[in-house]
C-alpha cells in the first residue's frame, strides 16, 4: 500500500536481524516447503486476512506452510536490500514493482516466474505490467492503486459548485469559489514530499502522450519538451495558491491537522490522493459519516495537452518470489489473484482488485468509480518515483518538493532526472 | 578570592608494591593475565564485531558506487566524499548540525544550570517540580516528535495557546517557514533534553560540600558570590561532560527532525544523519551513504578526541588517559 506511515521509523535495528527463519525445502523438489513471507499489513483487518488466506492455502496444499512476518511499510526500504544481499532472503515479499524491482534484480535472487505464472496471469492484463522487467514477470500485484481528487460533496454544494471539474480551468474556477466560501480549496501534505509529486506527475501525464511517457520511463529521461511544459503548467497552478497555509510542513496522514485530516474535518474541500484515502480520513475524524460525504473525480484534463485524459496515475501492491522456493511461491501468488481471494480483498476496500472478478465484487461507491476509471484507462502511469530506478525517483520527488517550497523551476525538475541517472548526487 | 585552593580530588597515592616471593612470581603474573583475557574477551569481541568491523566495512563501501545489490565492482575512490562535500545540501546539513550544537551550549547550558540551582533549593513541591522537568526526557524521541508535529500545525495547540493569551501576533508557520524551522526544532530539542542536563547538574550539586558554602557565608560572600566562585567551579566536571554529550547528540541529531520535517521544507532542516538516510538508504546509494556515515563518524571522533585531550583532561586523568 502506498499509504506511507512516517511513524514507522527508519529502522537502524533492521541491520541486525534480517529474516533468519524459513524451513527446509527446495525449488526443484516436491517436498514440503515453508515460505517466509514479508508483507506490509501490520494492522487489522488485513493482517489477519493474510493469515487466514495462508492457512486456507496450507489446507489445500499441505506441502506448503508459511512463516509470516508483517513489517512496517518503511522497513522494506532497508530490510529488503540487506536480505537480498544475505543468504536467507524471504521467499515472498512486498513488491511495488517498477524501478525498485529492476534494482533488486541485480541481486540475482528474484525468481523469474514468467513460466510459472502463465496459467493465471491472463486476467490481470495490463495490471501485471509493472512487475515485468525486460518482458519477464518477476512478481505480481494483488491490489492496484490510483490517484485522483477526493472531495467533500457537502462543501462543494455550499460553495455552489454543481459539477466536478473536468478541465484545469474548471478546477481553477472551483478553487476561486471555494476561497470565496472561506474554505481551503485543496489540502496538501507537503512535508511528506510524495503528495507533491502527484501534482507534477499528473500535469506530465496530461501534457505528454502515452508513448512519450513510456519512452521516458524506459530511457530514464525527461527530454521531451512536454515535461517542461508540465512543470510550467504546475507553476501556473501553484500561483493560484490553492493549498492551505504552510502546506510544506503539513504531514499527509497524521492527525487532524494533516492534509487528510483537514478534508475529513471539513476544513478543506479537496485532496489529490490515492484510493486508500477514505480509510485514512476515517481514522482522523469523529465524523462517522465521512465515507458518504466524500466523492472522487479524476485529475482534470489540461487544455492543449497531448495526454489522454483517461490515463491514471497509480501503482500497486504485489509480491515477488525469491529463487529458493519459487515454484511454491508462484503457485501461492496465483492463489492471491484467484477469484476467491480477490473477492475477499475487494471487501476490505484497501485497494482495487487486479482481476475483473474482483472488481465486480467491490461495494464502496468511490472504489467502484475508481476501478471503472482504471478499466477504461488506456494506460496506468506508475508513480514516477516507483517507475524510475530508486535513486532517480527519489531525486525527482525531492526536487519537486523543493519546487513546491519555492526553490528551482520547471527545468530543475526535468534536469534532476538526467543528473540522478548520470550518478550525480 | 577563594576558588584557587579548592580541590575535591583525593591526592593520588602510590599503590604499595608487595614484594613477591621467587616461587610464586610466575603464577602471580600469569593469573591476572588470564583473568584479564577471560573478562575482557566477550566485551572486546562484541566491540570489534559491532563497532570496529562495521566502521571498517563502511569505509570500504564508501569507496564504491554501490546500490546495495550484487558485488562491489564500481570502484570510485574518493568520489563519494567529493560529491558529498561539494553538494549544497550536505554543506547545509553540516551547518545545521553546528547551529544546533552551538545553540545547545549557549542556550541550554545556562538554562539547565539555572533550573538545577533552583531545584536544588529547599522549596515546596521540589520532587514534583524535578519530575516535571525531567519527564520529557523519558519520552521517546518518536513520541516527542509526533506530539510536537501535531501541536505545531497551523491553527494547532501552540497557535491556539498564543492566541489565547493575546500573543496571536507571534503565530508563525513553525514548521513550514524555511528560515524558522530549524529554530522551532531547537526549541523542541531543548524541551526534550533540558531535563537530562538538570538531573546531571543536580547530581553534581550534591557533590558540593555544605561546609564550603558555610565557609563562604562566614567569609561574607553573597549568594551570587558563593554560586559564582564556589558552586560553579565545583560543577565544572559535570558541565564539561554535559557539553560533550550535548555536542555529540547535536551532531547525530536524527529522529526528531526525521519525523517532524523529514529535513524539509526544501532542506531547511536537513542534518547529516537525515541526509545520510535520504541519500543513502532511500535512494539505494549505499556506497555514497557509507561515505556520509564515515564523514559523520570522523567529525564526531575528532571532536571527541580534541575535547578529551583539552577540556576533559583534568576530569578524566587516570581513567581515560595515561595517568602520568
Amino acid at each position: 500500500m502506498r499509504s506511507r506511515k512516517p511513524l514507522a521509523l527508519f529502522a537502524a535495528a533492521a541491520l541486525a536481524l534480517a529474516g533468519c527463519s524459513g524451513g527446509g525445502g527446495d525449488a526443484s523438489t516436491e517436498g514440503p516447503v515453508t515460505l517466509t513471507w514479508w508483507h506490509n499489513r501490520t494492522t487489522e483487518p488485513m493482517k489477519s486476512k493474510w493469515q487466514q488466506i495462508a492457512d486456507d492455502f496450507h489446507k489445500t496444499h499441505p506441502n506448503t506452510s508459511f512463516t509470516i512476518e508483517p513489517l512496517q511499510n518503511e522497513q522494506f526500504q532497508t530490510k529488503v536490500p540487506l536480505a537480498l544481499q544475505g543468504n536467507t532472503p524471504p521467499d515472498l515479499f512486498q513488491q511495488w514493482g517498477g524501478g525498485a524491482l529492476a534494482d533488486q534484480l541485480k541481486s540475482g535472487k528474484i525468481a523469474d516466474i514468467t513460466q510459472a505464472s502463465s496459467g493465471w496471469i491472463g486476467p490481470l492484463a495490463k495490471n501485471a505490467d509493472g512487475w515485468k522487467v525486460g518482458g519477464k514477470q518477476y512478481g505480481a500485484p494483488y491490489l492496484m492503486h490510483a490517484v485522483g481528487f477526493w472531495y467533500r460533496k457537502d462543501i462543494f454544494a455550499t460553495a455552489g459548485i454543481t459539477a466536478t471539474p473536468t478541465t484545469v480551468d474548471e478546477l481553477n474556477a472551483a478553487v476561486t469559489k471555494l476561497k470565496t466560501a472561506g474554505v481551503v480549496p485543496i489540502a496538501l501534505g507537503g512535508k511528506d514530499r510524495w503528495p507533491d509529486a502527484f501534482y507534477w506527475a499528473y500535469f506530465a501525464v496530461r501534457q505528454c502522450s502515452v508513448d512519450t511517457l513510456k519512452k521516458a520511463v524506459e530511457k530514464t529521461e525527461l527530454t521531451d519538451p512536454c515535461f517542461l511544459k508540465a512543470g510550467e503548467n504546475l507553476k501556473s497552478f501553484l500561483d493560484t495558491k490553492p493549498f492551505q497555509d504552510g502546506f510544506v510542513g503539513t504531514p499527509a496522514q497524521q492527525g487532524a491537522g494533516s492534509s487528510a485530516g483537514l478534508v475529513a474535518n471539513g476544513k478543506a474541500a479537496m485532496e489529490l490522493q490515492g484510493d486508500w484515502n477514505p480509510d485514512v480520513m476515517q481514522a482522523l475524524t469523529e465524523d462517522k459519516e465521512i465515507g458518504s460525504k466524500i466523492g472522487w473525480f479524476p485529475f482534470p484534463s489540461v487544455p492543449g495537452g497531448q495526454g489522454d485524459p483517461s490515463v491514471l496515475l497509480g501503482g500497486g501492491d504485489g509480491f515477488s518470489c525469491t529463487t529458493r522456493a519459487a515454484k511454491a511461491c508462484a503457485e501461492f501468488l496465483g492463489h492471491l489473484v484467484g477469484d476467491d481471494v480477490q473477492k475477499i480483498l475487494a471487501e476490505t476496500n484497501s485497494g482495487l482488485p487486479v482481476t475483473p472478478a474482483g472488481v465486480a465484487a467491490l461495494k464502496s461507491e468511490p472504489h467502484k468509480t475508481i476501478a471503472a476509471a482504471m478499466t477504461k484507462a488506456s494506460h496506468v502511469q506508475f508513480y514516477f518515483d516507483t517507475a524510475f530506478p530508486t535513486k532517480v525517483g527519489q531525486a525527482l520527488n525531492d526536487t519537486i518538493a523543493n519546487f513546491f517550497a519555492g526553490q528551482g523551476g520547471p527545468d530543475t525538475i526535468v534536469k534532476s532526472v538526467s543528473e540522478a541517472a548520470a550518478g550525480n548526487k | 578570592m577563594m576558588s584557587a585552593a579548592i580541590t575535591t580530588r583525593p591526592p593520588t597515592a602510590p599503590v604499595p608494591h608487595a614484594p613477591a616471593a621467587g616461587g610464586t612470581r610466575r603464577r602471580s603474573r600469569l593469573r591476572p593475565r588470564l583473568e584479564l583475557a577471560f573478562l575482557l574477551t566477550p566485551a572486546l569481541l562484541l566491540f570489534i564485531g559491532f563497532v570496529l568491523i562495521p566502521i571498517g566495512v563502511a569505509g570500504y563501501y564508501s569507496l564504491y558506487s554501490w546500490n546495495g545489490f550484487g558485488p562491489l565492482t564500481d570502484f570510485v575512490g574518493l568520489d563519494n566524499y567529493v560529491d558529498a562535500f561539494s553538494g549544497d545540501v550536505f554543506q547545509g546539513a553540516i551547518g545545521h548540525n553546528l547551529i544546533i550544537a552551538v545553540l545547545s551550549v549557549v542556550v541550554q547550558l545556562p538554562l539547565s544550570i539555572g533550573l538545577a540551582l533552583l531545584l536544588n533549593r529547599k522549596l515546596r513541591g521540589r520532587t514534583f517540580l524535578r519530575m516535571v522537568v525531567f519527564a520529557p526526557y523519558v519520552l521517546s524521541e518518536a513520541v516527542t516528535a509526533v506530539i510536537w508535529l501535531l501541536m505545531l500545525q497551523p491553527g494547532g495547540f501552540v497557535d491556539e495557546i498564543l492566541r489565547g493569551v493575546g500573543l496571536g501576533g507571534l503565530v508563525q508557520l513553525w514548521l513550514a517557514d524555511q528560515s524558522l524551522v530549524l529554530y522551532t526544532l531547537f526549541v523542541v530539542i531543548t524541551w526534550k533534553y533540558i531535563g537530562f542536563g538538570v538531573i546531571l547538574l543536580l547530581a553534581g550539586l550534591q557533590g558540593v560540600p555544605a561546609e564550603l558554602r558555610e565557609a563562604a557565608a562566614l567569609d561574607g560572600a553573597s549568594a551570587w558570590q558563593t554560586t559564582r566562585h564556589v558552586v560553579l567551579p565545583l560543577l565544572g566536571p559535570t558541565i564539561r561532560i554535559w557539553i560533550f554529550l550535548s555536542v555529540i547528540g547535536s551532531l547525530q541529531l536524527f529522529d526528531l527532525v526525521w519525523i517532524m520535517t523529514l529535513g524539509g521544507p526544501a532542506n531547511a532542516s536537513t542534518t547529516m544523519a537525515t541526509y545520510l538516510v535520504d541519500h543513502g538508504f532511500k535512494r539505494y546509494e549505499f556506497g555514497f551513504g557509507s561515505a556520509v556515515a564515515v564523514i559523520l563518524f570522523i567529525i564526531c571522533f575528532v571532536f571527541a578526541l580534541f575535547y578529551q585531550r583539552f577540556a576533559l583532561r583534568r576530569d578524566t586523568a587516570g581513567a581515560l588517559t595515561g595517568a602520568r
